[in-house]
């Protein structure tokens, strides 16, 4: 019986770290998403130069759609493997097909 | 057992349930008869091209009338005749062979194939209101954007509808094999039909919005003004082509990866062996849907797209005959030593591995980018693609039907009716498409209404006709043989073939539930299994308990018809005050039916196990 109990607790006691663990996570990343916009809309402010500018927005954007879909939506957590390949999969092929039409089919 | 029911009542009871039906295996039977009737529908209009080729300088029917009957043949029997008995063979058996009471979403199955039948209804509406679309089943800008009439906006309007059934259908089957497979069913122990589907569902998923996004412009342009293709204004018609071509091969894929399947099952259940190298079949199976996206420019290898993308398409198109290699040599592989039984649904398996590599080969030869320049829109581009279409799909289809006809209605199709059937077909299908290789090796044209006398097209042109006349009564004795089989078949038990895979261990046809008990599945080819380590049937793998069932619901037919008047409504708005109205009331009337879906809960009901039959779950 005791030791039931104790198992129970335990398990809350996981339970609670993770879900504090996970809180950190999302105070962290939003706290950094806020920080990539303020740098993205500083960037454009500045008049820098636009090669310069552009791929780092590029590059924010990417990281912070990440953020969104793992923290944000949850996609670290177990059970994702496959939305995770079709997405990664549909990305893949858009991608391909879009830079085909770019650099190899000129109309 | 839901049969035996829906024969105790009346005709409008029996009607009112099909109408509300979200049960796969009626959607099924839904599916098999509307996709059927436009395969007859199809059927005839390849007749009526045939008959006007028949003899030079024919005038059976006009110019302007040919181009119609041509370009709903090559429409309807994609869109709207082997597309749905795809998904026909898909409902009747994905869930069964995953061991699954339904697929993941009754309602949307359902709502798919409302769709696709209105939509079909309505581009098939366009012969009575002023002429069909005229612009080829392609619809090239700007032969598209300027075709007078109606035309080509019931092409539109009426795929836009239908796609989105299909679309629906494929976002279905992909979240059912992913969630819905039962206890021990992993990716590597479903049956290669299973894989096919998943895989074609995939492509379906991402090969149907670039259609819907083409359609849409091409809408635009004729019905709203815009100038997308418009290359006066700075538009440029060449975009439809690859928007259309970037949907348009995989949707060839989306066709045949499923006739794959079927014959991967067929052939091992009348082998009775397990399928040579399933590892590598489902990896080809894989790949050639992967390919399928890197290959749409090599239909267009004449617009002058430049050498390096000529290049680069045509050794990526020709990379494809290495999976589809790998397949044809398995099924060789699988037939040998085996214990083989010939029936209907083995010769068309049969039947199909010279076909599909004829069609194949040539494939290869359209693939070669230089050569391609002397090919393209000729005849030998008409004989490829029918290899592939009718020697690979229709042949799928046909063996599939006849392999699971007992699952779905619980009688083995007439044996020698269906072999008449195969004979045949298959040999006027060879009449008519073998000779069409040389004829467009002698430079004769696609799509032309005519052709002059004395130029070696002749006789030619003669022998395909009678082939496609073959094909014609093979066609009909199959619906004889349905009819026949119907009123005289005797009922077979759920296991007629000696199968191995799950389908086959439960009552035909299915009680509505499928599985009274989800089943234990131990390997591949479960059931095989279960028969080799002296078993009858499937170990549960969970207690007999009340199941849980979707409910019947009508809205799924009034959303489709909405958006059927609706879809008048987008055509006839410029003209019209009626179309304007017909517009706002189409839709809404759909959005109604989509806000009550919403709002109202729906949880569907239990069959407690106390009223389950008896003997269901053994």
């Amino acid at each position: 019986m005791a030791e039931n109990t104790n198992s129970v607790n335990n398990e809350l006691d996981y339970h609670k770290k993770k879900k504090k663990e996970e809180m950190k996570q999302q105070v962290i990343t939003f706290a950094l998403m806020i920080v990539f916009t303020i740098i993205a809309f500083t960037m454009v402010e500045a008049d820098l130069d636009k090669l310069f500018v552009i791929p780092i927005l590029f590059i924010l954007a990417i990281v912070q759609v990440a953020f969104q879909l793992y923290y944000f939506m949850h996609m670290s957590h177990k059970g994702h493997e496959m939305p995770s390949l079709m997405m990664y999969g549909g990305a893949a092929v858009a991608f391909l097909t879009v830079l085909t039409l770019l650099v190899l089919v000129w109309w | 057992m839901s049969n035996t029911i829906a024969q105790k009542k009346g005709f409008g009871a029996t009607l009112w349930d099909y109408l509300t039906t979200v049960d796969h295996k009626k959607i099924a039977i839904m599916y098999l008869i509307g996709g059927g009737f436009f395969f007859i529908l199809g059927g005839l209009e390849a007749l009526a091209i045939r008959w006007q080729l028949i003899v030079p300088e024919n005038d059976f029917v006009s110019a302007g009338f040919y181009n119609e009957i041509l370009t709903m043949h090559g429409t309807t029997m994609i869109f709207l005749a082997a597309m749905p008995l795809i998904f026909a063979l898909m409902n009747a058996v994905l869930p069964l062979q995953i061991g699954a009471r339904d697929v993941a979403f009754p309602f949307l199955n359902s709502l798919g194939f409302w769709l696709f039948l209105f939509g079909g209804i309505l581009l098939n509406c366009s012969w009575f209101l002023g002429g069909a679309p005229d612009a080829g089943w392609t619809a090239y800008a700007p032969l598209s954007t300027t075709s007078p009439g109606h035309g080509v906006d019931f092409y539109i309007l009426g795929l836009q509808i239908s796609g989105a059934g299909t679309l629906m259908g494929g976002i279905n089957f992909l979240v059912t094999v992913i969630n819905m497979r039962a206890p021990g069913m992993t990716y590597m122990r479903m049956p290669l039909f299973t894989w096919a589907s998943f895989v074609t569902s995939a492509l379906i998923l991402f090969a149907f919005p670039a259609l819907t996004v083409g359609l849409f412009l091409l809408m635009f342009d004729r019905l709203f003004g815009s100038v997308f293709f418009d290359a006066n204004y700075g538009g440029n018609s060449v975009i439809w082509e690859h928007l259309f071509w970037i949907f348009g091969h995989p949707e060839v894929y989306i066709l045949i990866l499923p006739a794959f399947g079927v014959f991967s099952d067929v052939f091992s259940t009348f082998a009775k062996k397990r399928l040579f190298g399933y590892t590598a079949m489902v990896f080809a199976t894989v790949l050639i849907g992967f390919l399928g996206f890197m290959v749409w420019a090599h239909h267009m290898f004449t617009v002058g797209l430049g050498p390096a993308a000529n290049s680069i398409f045509a050794v990526a198109t020709m990379a494809i005959a290495v999976p589809t290699g790998i397949k044809i040599f398995n099924w060789l592989f699988t037939l040998w030593g085996g214990s083989i039984r010939i029936n209907s649904a083995m010769l068309w398996a049969l039947g199909f591995i010279p076909s599909f590599t004829i069609g194949g080969m040539t494939g290869v030869m359209l693939a070669a980018a230089a050569a391609d320049y002397q090919f393209h829109d000729t005849y030998f581009v008409v004989a490829h693609f029918h290899y592939v279409i009718v020697g690979g799909v229709v042949f799928g289809i046909f063996s599939g039907l006849h392999y699971w006809w007992p699952k779905m209605f619980g009688k083995i199709l007439d044996e020698k009716l269906g072999k008449i059937t195969f004979w045949t077909f298959f040999v006027g299908f060879h009449l008519t498409f073998f000779i069409q290789h040389f004829l467009g090796l002698m430079g004769m044209p696609r799509r032309y209404w005519v052709y002059l006398e004395d130029q070696g097209l002749d006789l030619g042109n003669s022998i395909s006709t009678v082939g496609a006349f073959f094909m014609g009564v093979g066609a009909l004795v199959f619906l004889y043989n349905v009819i026949y089989t119907s009123v005289k078949g005797e009922k077979v038990g759920g296991d007629p073939w000696d199968g191995r895979t799950l389908e086959w261990s439960i009552p035909s046809p299915p009680p509505h539930y499928n599985f009274a008990q989800a089943p234990l599945v131990r390997g591949l080819d479960p059931l095989w299994i279960e028969k080799t380590e002296g078993r009858k049937g499937m170990t549960p793998a969970e207690p007999l308990d009340d199941i849980h069932m979707p409910n019947n619901t009508i809205l799924p037919f009034v959303m489709s018809v909405g958006l059927f008047i609706a879809g008048f409504g987008f055509i006839y708005q410029a003209e019209y005050t009626g179309g304007f109205i017909a517009m706002f009331v189409g839709m809404g009337i759909t959005l109604g039916a989509m806000f009550t879906r919403s709002v109202k809960d729906d949880l569907g009901h239990h069959i407690h196990k106390e009223d389950l039959d008896k003997g269901a779950g053994m």
